[in-house]
């Protein structure tokens, strides 16, 4: 039980560093970090909007207060959920834009990342299996460059190969104009045909980091003892694959998705700009465009507490398969 | 005290004058044939960014030419679609890449060596902290993070922000990587042995330990080379830092601007794309001959 006590208290200390360092980012500049933030609005659009002056005093709290009762202000917003007003989607707070948002990019990260992740194993404990031929050498050296194609890259070849010069699907947005969003069938096969362009951008590099862990992985585990001693009494291979090989290989495979994800969240981010594609990434960078700093910090958050929960979760199936995890906790 | 064993130092035999040899490092490294292709691919790109002035046929800045060409003899890839010259600025864009890349690869290794061998060398409450603070930094999504910090940076930014802020948020994996080694390390007889002499902490760190982690170091170096390059021509893609900037990631900014794609402006995607693929694919193949260095296994005869 202490493995999961523990996994539980380092997830609620992350938590609050993370909301603790969304807190400090815009107070580290030197002098009033409102004062800041009006003038780099001023630069960019030429006079600042009152709305805007509003929201950004909403967000960093009362100006003169003291750093402690300003932290203790935005603890309170945030307990009670509230992040302050878009300046850029004016009057709608923060937390209607974010949930418009919010399941697009649930719905394009999610599928990718567990097929990512389901794909990248199983071809890496085939990879394994056959270690050391021909055909090991092709997938390990090929992924190798693959992997470091840029994914906002490839989702700009896609879009010139199969939207712009073969026009079979559509280059930009979650769905056309033309369709109502709604539980229709019209409705999803428009959203699924958009779907397909941006997921396969991901989808082209994202197995590659976890096939080249369940590659290294499962040829250690297949070279140990008790996969040998398995050899002599006989066992088939396909017992020896799955039950000896890949059964402990996919064990790191874990605790790496979890750290993947971080990663992945940017890449598909860059994905969504690419493609106009209406979830999280594209409305971060178009804040960021904006200044509109309520909403970049709070999208900012969102994502970190998505990826720590994501995380949690890795981390409590890890101590569900792995005995061995809870043990050493305890001893 | 502890029997602490000491070797002699190796045996001197006469050969060439020690600045003549080659170095062992590079001949090991040499005989593996992915790291010898790696490094002949970065060799090239180091030429390519040391003579830019000369290689490239114009002046990257110069938007004289005829918009949106395309390829032929007097522009290798055609003209963007403000009149440059794609090859030109491709040239070029080489130097921005590796000055990026180096700097900001050295900032955050910097940063890694000293957090994650602090942490894992005191051990005790302040390894609880630094390592905390190392996994909170691990965890939290790097673009978001870096797009935030940069639109916090004063001065507007151009390429000194965007080597800061990758600089300052590349460091997490690599201080975790240190901690763990130098925890396998620090027990060890000689360590004990060198630590019952009096040796002082720092001497003890760099003399003793930092030595047997110098293949993890520079595969960690070039690792977070290769990871600030890519994070540049994201960045740069989503036009943080100066889109003026000559470089691959803003060569691909403006080609996603200007509709390159609309008007069959391929080379102008193509191009940037694949140094940039190949220039971090060469220091990919360069760190499987490092890890050969400290694990005699994986060497090629």
């Amino acid at each position: 039980m202490t493995y999961f006590a523990r996994r539980i208290g380092f997830f609620v200390l992350t938590l609050w560093g993370a909301v603790t360092l969304n807190f400090l980012i815009p107070r580290m500049s030197a002098g009033d970090p409102a004062q800041a933030i009006l003038e780099q609005v001023a630069a960019k659009d030429g006079y600042v909007d009152p709305a805007q002056l509003e929201a950004v005093r909403a967000m960093l709290g009362v100006p003169d207060a003291s750093l402690w009762s300003q932290y203790v202000d935005y603890l309170g917003n945030i307990a009670s959920g509230n992040f302050g007003v878009s300046y850029t989607y004016f009057p709608y707070s923060v937390t209607d834009v974010i949930g418009d948002a919010l399941p697009w990019t649930i719905v394009l990260l999610g599928t990718t990342l567990v097929l990512s992740f389901v794909i990248g194993t199983l071809l890496g404990a085939w990879v394994a299996w056959r270690r050391n031929t021909g055909f090991d050498a092709v997938v390990t050296v090929g992924s190798s460059f693959l992997g470091t194609l840029p994914f906002f890259w490839l989702a700009l070849l896609l879009i010139y190969v199969f939207a712009i010069t073969l026009g079979w699907l559509p280059s930009s947005g979650g769905y056309s104009g033309a369709v109502e969003p709604g539980p229709s069938p019209e409705f999803f096969v428009d959203a699924w045909q958009h779907f397909l362009l941006p997921a396969a951008a991901i989808m082209i590099t994202g197995p590659i980091g976890w096939m080249l862990g369940m590659r290294n992985n499962m040829v250690a585990s297949l070279g140990e003892d008790f996969t040998r001693f398995g050899r002599a009494k006989g066992l088939p291979a396909r017992v020896l694959a799955v039950s000896y090989g890949a059964r402990v290989a996919i064990l790191p495979n874990i605790t790496g998705f979890a750290l993947a994800l971080g990663g992945l969240v940017g890449g598909t981010a860059l994905v969504e700009q690419v493609f106009n594609y209406p979830g999280m990434g594209r409305l971060l960078l178009e804040a960021v465009g904006n200044k509109d700093f309520p909403l970049m910090q709070t999208i900012f958050l969102f994502s970190t507490v998505g990826v720590l929960v994501a995380n949690l979760a890795a981390d409590m199936l890890y101590g569900l398969l792995d005995p061995r995890a809870r043990r050493k906790e305890t001893a | 005290m502890s029997a602490v064993t000491l070797d002699g130092p190796p045996a001197v035999t006469a050969r060439r004058p020690r600045l003549l040899r080659t170095p062992r490092w590079f001949v090991i490294l040499w005989r593996n044939k992915k790291a010898r292709f790696g490094m002949v691919l970065l060799a090239l790109f180091l030429l390519m960014a040391a003579f830019a002035p000369w290689l490239a046929p114009y002046d990257p800045r110069d938007g004289g030419f005829a918009p949106g060409l395309p390829p032929s003899a007097e522009h290798w890839f055609g003209t963007t679609g403000r009149g440059f010259d794609v090859a030109s600025q491709a040239i070029w864009g080489a130097r921005t890449s590796l000055l990026v890349g180096l700097v900001a690869g050295t900032i955050s290794t910097l940063i890694a060596l000293a957090i994650g061998m602090t942490a894992g060398y005191l051990g005790g409450f302040a390894d609880e902290v630094l390592s905390f603070f190392t996994n909170l930094v691990l965890v939290v999504p790097t673009l978001p993070l870096m797009v935030t910090l940069a639109a916090y940076m004063p001065g507007g930014g151009g390429v000194w922000m965007v080597i800061v802020v990758i600089g300052i948020t590349g460091w997490a994996g690599g201080a975790r990587n240190k901690r763990a080694q130098i925890l396998t390390l620090r027990n060890r007889e000689y360590i004990q042995g060198a630590r019952q002499a009096g040796d002082g902490i720092f001497r003890i760190i760099f003399r003793e330990i930092a030595p047997n982690m110098t293949s993890l170091i520079v595969v960690g170096f070039i690792g977070a080379v290769g990871g600030a390059i890519g994070a540049e021509a994201g960045l740069a893609f989503i036009g943080i830092g100066d889109p003026e900037t000559i470089s691959w990631g803003t060569m691909l900014y403006w080609a996603s601007q200007d509709g390159a794609l609309l008007t069959g402006g391929f080379a102008r995607l193509v191009v940037p794309g694949l140094l940039l693929a190949l220039l971090t694919t060469a220091l990919t193949f360069i760190n499987f001959g490092v890890d050969a260095l400290s694990n005699p296994h994986l060497r090629e005869q």
